[in-house]
């Protein structure tokens, strides 16, 4: 019992940081109608930026997610702008070829990092990495539980943002229905723009908020990309509430499969549920199929 | 079909290179020229049947290495299970691939599009943690090791070379039948192309089992022909999905020849990488050719669209400037 | 028995009663309008005939066999083809190969289905514009593709949605004039339009509807002269 309650209460701490990265791609793919495959990887360079604080200017790397997420943002605003913007001029066979640039960009990515940082495992030991409190005899990993803490106020920022600035409406309005929102004058580049950049800087604080609990590598993004994409699955695609729901159910899932199962196959978990869900749940998967 | 070749001129090219391809290894007496072009070969068969599904019937998949690593573990699983010869493993290669398509379609076609291509990744992890995890089974990261057939690459060299023949060659003519026209249409528009009779999911099932057929023979060679594979390798979304993927966009999506000019360009640009330009620059240069290639799929998406072949026009209009070429489309008269 | 007709057809999407409660019977060789104003479920009507949306309930029978249930291109080879109120080209294929595509569903051969496409081509007046790339028509020729390709799919029963939408009043003529000839040619014709005076000249019955409901049935002239008609058009006084 105790071994299964500490399970769930890893897995709902870990869902806070998931559930951010699930909002992030849950966006883009709302606004671009496209899935981001360089997701991860923009994690992943964010991990980079923080690790290099850290280590060189001894930054706290929670300070450094002021620094990680306007980067990122910066990052994803040149992407959608130079990289996939264009790309709607293109007249191309394959649909996808928004789709296939993100895989290209992650691959640069990846490997710009691997060539400055080789690809060794690197990590940021605080002070407070194995720190832990107890309720009872359940214990509580304090990096994870501020992640959380941060996760869930970022969260609520985010909320405030969609619901009450202009900007935010706006991306909620290009979302729901893209064509009406052109003609209400909502300029169509500007908020893809701005949600690439916004996509990209919650995926910076999900890192950002992971490296004290976690180990670096370049390649480390393509398993996030797959991990979003199931949490934003799982949450029933576009919905932003559903990617916090997806995001805890994964987490819980992981943490639940390498308790019980083999710690090797936490990877596969997410996988496997993708699985599951689009064998067995295909009616709870209506928007899928018309895209 | 679709294709704006200039047919008057190509026909001597294609003939020409594959008699060159014909006499290569009597002509080359370098077992180092040879096996790059054995893989190049092998990649022909990818890429191809890659572009079958993805480019004409426009269901990109992210997961060929699925196919490709069913068809090298079957072949290496038959020796060293059945201490049977590896060939009759690579007679089984395909088909096997061909029925785990079945299943891989059955799941996946529920799917439109971008979701389609995601559910390929996911389900080619998935493969390849499988196959790193059932050891009893695949004897996990340790990879299979079986005694290669022939000391010299002549002998495998040919094989590659019909085996890219009869890939390549089906796949003309499948395109030329009815099968052909409804991928395409199936491409262009799944909505009408289900009005007009087409069943999309039995069509893109077809296409999906010719694919994954051709790639799980290519992948039984390679077990045959490299006598060593682990699942990183055979199952690796880089090195293989991601790769056939490059190989069909920049040769040209939608061409018969495209897969097989990007083939040798990608075989040959990254053994130019690898081997640090052969000596000529740093070493260091070599750990860059994963970069180049990313570097490359976003230069040809952007600029390229339609890949070597498919925008060979517009390639030769930078060659000959100062003359206006007509565009081809066509006008409304 | 009727050679088509739907019973008490009905379309829900969540809460919103598309298509509700219609009945309606065409018989061989006729050509049946249906009309209504914008959003009153023509082409939900359509779609719910041709298998593109699942039917709520009712039914929809054609030569006696009930099609509830059937997927799309199942339909098509039952003998009921459609065109698409916003064209849908197979853009990178030439004008032949959108109709051979189409010809295709009822053999097997190449050669017999380039037979078949030349023969509709030239049977629609688009002899000329064979080797076209669908994506370089104009919308007049786009429309006639459609139909060229809906016949070469060998059908009965021909839907056609608002074919004369966008077009000049000279090709809004020959449109008139070619789908006579289709008639004539012993296929049996459903027509969503809102040119009245081609719907007026063209069609033996009509139906119209609005918010998916029957508003009425009969002639062209018992139609165009009922108030509930009227009213949907141009609202009440």
């Amino acid at each position: 019992m105790q071994e299964l309650i500490q399970a769930l209460v890893a897995g709902v701490l870990m869902g806070g940081i998931y559930a951010l990265i699930g909002i992030g791609m849950t966006l883009i793919m709302g606004v671009m109608k496209i899935i981001n495959l360089a997701h991860g990887e923009l994690m992943m360079v964010a991990m980079y930026i923080t690790y290099v604080l850290a280590q060189y200017f001894g930054l706290d790397p929670y300070f450094s997610l002021l620094i990680a997420m306007p980067s990122l943002f910066i990052i994803g605003v040149l992407i959608q702008k130079y990289l996939l913007n264009p790309l709607l001029k293109v007249d191309s066979i394959l649909p996808e070829n928004q789709v296939l640039m993100t895989v290209g960009v992650g691959m640069v990515l990846t490997e710009v990092m691997r060539f400055i940082f080789q690809a060794d495992f690197k990590s940021v030991k605080t002070s407070y990495s194995s720190t832990a409190f107890y309720l009872g005899t359940i214990s509580f990993n304090l990096p994870m539980v501020v992640a959380f803490g941060i996760a869930v106020a970022l969260t609520i920022c985010l909320f405030y943002f969609l619901l009450k600035t202009d900007v935010g409406k706006s991306i909620r309005a290009t979302a729901q229905n893209k064509e009406a929102a052109l003609l209400m004058g909502i300029n169509a580049e500007k908020i893809t723009v701005m949600t690439y950049g916004l996509g990209a800087s919650l995926a910076a604080a999900s890192g950002t908020l992971l490296l004290p609990i976690y180990y670096l590598f370049p390649s480390i993004g393509g398993p996030f990309t797959l991990k979003a994409f199931v949490i934003t699955m799982l949450g029933g695609m576009g919905s932003t509430v559903g990617a916090i729901v997806g995001g805890v159910v994964l987490g819980v899932a992981e943490s639940l499969g390498a308790t019980y199962i083999k710690m090797g196959l936490k990877d596969s978990v997410a996988m496997f549920i993708f699985l599951l869900v689009l064998i067995f749940l295909p009616g709870g998967l209506k928007r899928l199929t018309k895209v | 079909m679709g294709n704006t070749f200039n047919w008057r001129k190509i026909p001597w090219a294609k003939v020409l290179s594959v008699a060159f391809l014909v006499l290569f290894p009597l002509l080359v007496d370098s077992d180092y020229y040879r096996h790059l072009f054995i893989i190049a070969l092998m990649w022909v068969v990818i890429g191809s049947s890659w572009n079958l599904l993805s480019g004409y019937t426009g269901q990109v998949s992210f997961g060929h290495a699925i196919f490709f690593g069913v068809g090298a573990y079957t072949a290496g699983l038959f020796t060293t299970k059945l201490s049977m010869s590896a060939w009759w493993g690579m007679l089984l290669g395909g088909p096997v691939s061909l029925l785990v398509g079945i299943v891989i379609g059955w799941i996946c076609f529920r799917l439109r599009g971008p979701y389609f291509a995601l559910a390929t990744i996911a389900i080619g992890e998935i493969f390849r943690q499988v196959a790193e995890n059932w050891i009893s089974f695949t004897e996990g990261m340790q990879g299979i090791l079986i005694i290669q057939t022939f000391r010299s690459k002549i002998p495998y060299y040919y094989l590659a070379l019909g085996l890219a023949i009869a890939c390549v060659g089906t796949i003309a003519l499948v395109l030329r039948s009815k099968w052909g026209f409804y991928f395409i249409a199936i491409r262009e528009d799944q909505d009408a192309a289900e009005a007009l009779g087409i069943s999309s999911y039995r069509y893109k099932s077809l296409s999906l089992m010719i694919s994954s057929f051709f790639t799980g023979l290519a992948g039984a060679f390679y077990m045959n022909y490299m006598a060593f594979i682990d699942p990183q390798v055979v199952f690796s979304l880089h090195y293989i999905s991601i790769m056939a993927i490059l190989v069909g966009i920049i040769g040209g999506v939608g061409t018969i020849w495209g897969p097989a000019v990007g083939a040798f360009i990608m075989v040959l640009l990254q053994e130019t990488f690898r081997s640090s330009f052969y000596g000529l620059v740093p070493r260091w240069v070599s750990e860059a050719h994963v970069l180049v290639f990313g570097l490359l799929v976003i230069f040809v998406i952007r600029y390229m669209a339609n890949g070597m072949v498919g925008d060979w026009p517009k390639i030769q209009q930078l060659w000959s400037r100062p003359k206006a070429v007509s565009s081809p489309s066509v006008s409304g008269n | 028995m009727h050679f088509f007709e739907t019973r008490r057809l009905t379309k829900a999407f969540g809460g919103l009663i598309a298509v509700n409660d219609v009945n309606f019977q065409v018989e061989e060789g006729e050509i049946y309008g249906l009309i209504g104003p914008n959003g009153s479920g023509k082409t939900t009507l359509f779609n719910l005939v041709t298998g593109f949306h699942p039917i709520t309930s009712g039914a929809v029978r054609f030569q006696g066999k009930e099609l509830n249930g059937l997927p799309t291109w199942k339909i098509c080879k039952e003998g009921i083809g459609r065109t698409f109120q916003i064209v849908k080209p197979l853009r990178r294929m030439t004008v032949l190969e959108n109709v051979m595509a189409a010809a295709f569903c009822r053999t097997s051969k190449t050669s017999i289905a380039r037979d078949k496409a030349l023969e509709v081509l030239h049977f629609c007046e688009l002899d000329q514009k064979t080797d076209f790339a669908a994506s370089g028509l104009t919308i007049g020729d786009r429309k006639r593709m459609e139909i060229a390709r809906a016949l070469a799919t060998g059908p009965k029963l021909l839907l056609l949605d608002e074919t004369m939408a966008g077009l000049t009043p000279q090709e809004q003529y020959e449109g008139v004039e070619l789908i006579k000839k289709i008639r004539k040619s012993g296929i049996t014709i459903i027509i969503v339009e809102h040119i009245m005076h081609v719907i007026m000249n063209l069609c033996d019955r009509i139906l119209c509807i609005n918010y998916g409901q029957e508003i009425v049935k009969g002639s062209p002239n018992e139609v165009a002269n009922n108030q509930a008609v009227i009213e949907a058009y141009l609202g009440k006084e």
